[in-house]
């Protein structure tokens, strides 16, 4: 039961980071058409930034300023090497977020070194919030969820309750419509992915010190967030959420587990020997699977729901 | 059956030359280069080209952006790897050269099984998903050491089993003749792929899926038969590359080789067919020459990558095939000058900013080692203000001169293909 709690708890609060990641990637995808592949890159920018910030004046600015510096330079880059390449189509849009996240973790390794920065969690944040059946769960990691909840719900009253908001779903389905009448839709757009940038910059400053702040920080979340947005239905904000929360917990308690097929057979009274065949597979440990599942999710998705949890188009 | 009408048949006699030049450069590359590091060099290019060339049988002809394509080579590797012991074992009697063979067998097979998922969607879908399998065949490398053999990889020795003729395949001479046999048959079935009608389906389903299923064809069949091809073609060379390296590590099938290979079949040119082979040679040089030269290469791969991706999306491929059309109607030779100014510009412009970043890379990396550095033959000082300023000074000067040479390259490119397409609406009225 304690197990089962703290593990819950872990989880959804790892998958609402991993949520803060996707929401951005979702608001670009749907709306740009542009799979950002530079999008864990930002994520880990905004840990480094918030480093540096929180040396100079602290962890509180730290938390504004890192957002709001990574999403200024995501604007730059839609604004001007993005926007250039919006007229070869889809995949130069895309090879070149994939450059872009080469030469990021270039610049990072060259500024910050090649191991990972001393990022703490601040004094005021460290700490127990609560003991359940004699198990700390840290402040911190309560902290994060207030963050990612708050942070969903602006994003969520800003898109359905404000006149930019309306823009901006308008913008999503009709661009030409919404240029008529007399929107600057590129414009638009390049505040989308700076705001979806800042959302992983702001990521990146409370999961880079509950994690570890170094270079490979970026592709270790990359292709999970990948897996939540594809999950999740392509462009479905909804289903990105839901698919965050999903993997967050399998991959929180899948590290818990210690036992493999093995164990679980001889409790059944089953012996399975060195010799059997297969054996490397029947005496692998859940915790030792941990890292594919989310693949694995996600093949097995494609096949049984190809258009993700609350998709709506099929391509 | 014979036509009952005289039909015209021309012997193509550019594509003979062509493949006769493919041919003989891939026969006396090694007796031009002859130092083993060459040799050596020769032998990846020959294992890249044919890897490269498959993976734009899916992006270039098929529009399909894949980040797993290091899954077929790798597994290919793996297998070939594993035959290879077996061989040595005396278990399976089996000529060392055919072993590739078996490494594009094996990565067909898993393109079989894996492609039947991946090629269910297309377009950007399909890159995750390839990112995703790619992924997931890299982490299972670590769960199973008996297979990847965990950390150290598996390694082999090539020198076993039947010699015929005295081939050992010990000496790195024979091995690349070996490679350059198979590069330039496979160089050969993937041209002839493209020209069968799956190979033109293949173009179809990439232009215009919709019209595709129209006609009566279906789009993910056409995608999974190219993708179990393109994975056979990478299996060879993954087979090659162990045999070249006798040793195979998880790595093969991890991330940044997919990434690789998408960077410089793209870099190369993927609208042309020859293109990912210039991306080939470009990717052994970057790996194994520039990785010496500077710390910063990844950089500056990255950096020309955005700009290629910016400037040039057609890659190297497409700017040569331009200049040639320029030429063929005999007029390259006015826009010698424009090339010649925007080359020393260019480069002058680049030198300062090479001269910048390795400044600061060796301040960053090596301070221990004194603030001096050479760049280029230059002795350089990171910490002086004359090297900076002289660095800074050389990349003003050059982006500025470049920008105006930029520009009256630009009218004059403008008015030679205004030329040319006015000459060849003339040669339609002449028909």
């Amino acid at each position: 039961m304690e197990f089962f709690t703290i593990s819950l708890l872990n989880g959804i609060s790892y998958g609402l980071l991993l949520f803060m990641l996707s929401a951005g990637l979702t608001l670009i995808f749907s709306m740009m058409g542009v799979l950002n592949f530079a999008h864990a890159s930002f994520y880990m920018l905004g840990a480094y930034f918030a480093y540096s910030v929180t040396e100079l004046v602290g962890f509180w600015p730290a938390l504004l300023l890192a957002p709001l510096g990574v999403g200024a330079l995501g604007a730059l880059f839609e604004r001007y090497c993005l926007r250039r390449v919006h007229a070869f189509g889809h995949v130069p849009e895309l090879l070149i977020t994939f450059g872009l996240s080469f030469i990021v973790l270039e610049m990072v390794q060259l500024v910050w070194g090649t191991s990972s920065v001393d990022y703490r969690v601040p004094a005021e944040l460290s700490g127990p919030l609560f003991t359940l059946y004699g198990t700390q769960f840290p402040l911190y990691r309560g902290f994060m969820m207030a963050v990612a909840i708050v942070m969903l719900l602006a994003l969520w009253l800003m898109l359905t309750r404000t006149r930019i908001g309306l823009v901006i779903q308008a913008a999503l389905t009709h661009p030409e419509t919404v240029e008529a009448l007399g929107h600057n839709v590129p414009r638009i757009f390049m505040g989308v992915f700076g705001g979806g940038a800042a959302l992983a910059g702001l990521a990146g400053v409370i999961g880079g010190n509950a994690f570890v702040t170094e270079p490979g920080m970026a592709a270790t979340v990359g292709s999970v967030i990948f897996v939540v947005v594809v999950v999740g239905g392509m462009g479905s904000l909804a289903g990105a959420f839901i698919a965050s929360l999903l993997i967050g917990t399998i991959q929180t308690f899948a590290v818990g587990i210690d036992t493999s097929l093995v164990s679980v057979l001889s409790a059944l009274g089953w012996q399975i020997g060195p010799d059997a065949p297969g054996y490397a597979l029947w005496k692998l440990k859940v915790s030792q699977v941990a890292p594919v599942l989310p693949y694995v999710f996600l093949v097995l998705m494609l096949i049984f729901r190809p258009k993700g949890l609350l998709g709506t188009r099929e391509e | 059956m014979a036509n009952t009408y005289y039909e015209f048949k021309p012997y193509n006699v550019g594509r003979w030359v062509i493949w006769g030049l493919y041919a003989l450069i891939l026969a006396c590359a090694p007796l031009v280069f002859t130092s083993s590091l060459s040799h050596t060099m020769l032998s990846q290019m020959g294992i890249a080209i044919i890897v490269c060339l498959s993976y734009n049988m899916l992006l270039g002809q098929g529009g399909m952006l894949s980040f797993g394509h290091a899954v077929y080579s790798g597994m290919g590797a793996f297998l070939a790897m594993h035959t290879l012991n077996l061989v040595t074992k005396g278990q399976w009697p089996l000529p060392v050269s055919l072993l590739p063979l078996v490494g594009g067998v094996a990565a067909m097979l898993f393109a079989v099984v894996l492609g039947w998922v991946t090629t269910k969607k297309s377009a950007t879908t399909f890159a995750m998903i390839t990112l995703g399998v790619g992924e997931l065949v890299w982490a299972s490398a670590l769960m199973f050491p008996e297979f990847f053999g965990g950390e150290g990889g598996i390694s082999g020795n090539r020198v076993t089993g039947a010699k015929p003729w005295g081939i050992t395949f010990g000496p790195q001479v024979q091995l690349y003749y070996l490679i350059a046999l198979y590069t330039f048959v496979c160089t050969a079935a993937m041209f002839a792929f493209t020209r069968t009608p799956l190979g033109r389906m293949l173009n179809a389903v990439r232009d215009n899926p919709e019209r595709v299923e129209f006609v009566g064809y279906n789009t993910q069949m056409v995608r999974y038969i190219a993708f179990v091809v393109a994975a056979f073609f990478a299996g060879v060379s993954g087979g090659l590359a162990a045999l070249n390296f006798e040793i195979v590590t998880a790595e093969v099938v991890g991330g940044q080789r997919s990434g690789a290979y998408l960077l410089f079949t793209f870099l190369g040119g993927a609208t042309f067919f020859f293109g990912p082979i210039i991306g080939a040679v470009l990717m052994v040089l970057a790996f194994v020459l520039l990785s010496e030269f500077t710390k910063a290469w990844l950089l500056y791969l990255g950096l020309t990558f955005l700009f290629m991706v910016m400037f040039a999306p057609g890659g190297i491929a497409s700017l040569v095939m331009m200049n040639l059309r320029v030429a063929s109607f005999g007029r390259l030779r006015e826009l010698w000058v424009s090339y010649l100014g925007l080359g020393v510009t260019g480069l002058s412009a680049l030198a300062g900013a090479g001269a910048m970043i390795e400044m600061v890379y060796h301040l960053k990396l090596n301070a221990a080692l004194g603030p001096e550095l050479r760049f280029m033959g230059v002795p350089l000082h990171a910490q002086s203000v004359d090297s900076w300023f002289g660095a800074g000074f050389l990349l003003v000067t050059g982006v500025l001169l470049f920008e105006l040479a930029r520009r009256e390259y630009v009218r004059q490119w403008g008015e030679t293909q205004e030329f040319i397409e006015k000459e060849i609406k003339r040669r339609e009225m002449l028909i």
